[in-house]
């Protein structure tokens, strides 16, 4: 296809998502946001950050999928214990990419999915 | 010159952000090395990062380029996957009211999952404390920007990276599952009453379910049913409390 057809795709692609991630703030920072919005919008982060975190952890990785050889199901699980102990972003790094290390070289060695 | 107040703000968020730059970097490098063999080219795989700068929908866009799509599919299914930037806005709305239409405009364009989940989780935590400095517009603005430019910056040098170099990081590092972490630690205090467990729950596991759907669709499907969720489970929780008195 032509270049200026490629250009004006990610001009209007640019041009979208700018005018959505400006809507919300140029409706509703000036007036009194409708109460039937306001309750929803409580659960914004909870919902959409549990949705990004849960399919990247079951299918990110090299072995997709509910199944034992997904190591980053258990490296997840620790994380998500240190991460709800510890509240801490670096302890919970450490902890989840130090097992997903050592699990997926277990699993090599030992050989667990063969 | 800032003053030092205002630098203290940038810093905070740059400090925030610092953990999330290993996983952002591969992800950057990925929208780089996807629109080069996508035959899009480095001048305008790069002024995608600039001009829509959000990685799912430069994904797919040169994706979809690459397999000869329709022009107006592309354009549809990159804005779809951004919709979920609305939700995002809206959210932020209460905390960035005051700003004038360019501060609006400078928050609009940095808006991305990271910057979202970082500073609405912070500005949160402000908002139960009274007095804090940290209640401010100011203080909001300067910390949303050290978050949000650093990641901009660190955007565009990683998709300049994946361009040019065409590098590949081992793919046994496994360096992508930095990000779904982070995010699990911001996870923590938004889940914080009942409602929003059910809301993260039920949020989290849709997308788990619909991860095959059409268009990375997945994400705002969860979210969306995560939210219904909680607002279903609020009102139940309340009634329930109105028939005990």
């Amino acid at each position: 296809m032509s270049t200026l057809t490629l250009w004006v795709l990610i001009l209007l692609a640019g041009a979208g998502t700018f005018l959505m991630r400006l809507s919300g703030i140029q409706l509703f920072g000036d007036r009194q946001m409708p109460a039937a919005l306001k309750k929803p919008l409580r659960f914004v982060p909870a919902a959409v950050i549990s949705a990004i975190v849960l399919p990247a952890i079951v299918y990110g990785g090299p072995e997709p999928g509910f199944h034992a050889e997904n190591v980053r199901l258990y490296a997840g699980l620790i994380a998500a214990v240190v991460a709800w102990t510890s509240r801490s972003v670096l302890a919970t790094l450490g902890a989840g990419m130090v097992s997903l290390w050592l699990l997926q070289w277990l699993f090599q060695v030992f050989g667990v999915s063969a | 010159m800032l003053s030092t107040d205002r630098q203290h703000a940038l810093m905070d968020g740059l400090r925030a952000v610092a953990p999330m730059l290993p996983g952002v970097v591969p992800f950057g490098m990925m929208a780089g090395i996807a629109a080069i063999e996508a035959g899009m080219g480095p001048l305008a795989g790069f002024a995608m990062s600039v001009i829509v700068f959000a990685g799912a929908s430069q994904l797919i866009m040169a994706q979809l380029w690459g397999d000869g799509a329709l022009p107006l599919v592309i354009l549809f299914t990159a804005l779809l996957i951004n919709l979920r930037m609305v939700m995002y806005s809206t959210s932020l709305a209460p905390y960035f009211g005051g700003l004038s239409f360019r501060g609006r405009s400078i928050i609009a364009y940095l808006l991305t999952d990271q910057a979202y989940a970082l500073s609405i989780t912070r500005f949160y935590g402000a908002s139960r404390t009274d007095g804090s400095q940290e209640n401010s517009l100011r203080w909001r603005f300067d910390y949303y920007v050290g978050i949000a430019l650093t990641l901009w910056v660190v955007w565009l040098f990683a998709t300049l990276a994946g361009i040019w170099l065409g590098a590949n990081i081992p793919a046994s590092w496994q360096v992508g599952f930095a990000l779904p972490l982070v995010f699990l630690v911001l996870l923590v205090p938004v889940v914080r009453d009942r409602p929003s467990i059910v809301a993260a729950l039920v949020g989290g596991s849709v997308a788990v379910l619909a991860h095959e759907a059409p268009y990375q669709m997945g994400l705002t499907i969860g979210g969306i049913a995560g939210i219904i969720a909680g607002v279903m489970a609020e009102s139940l929780l309340e009634k329930r409390e109105a028939t005990a008195e």
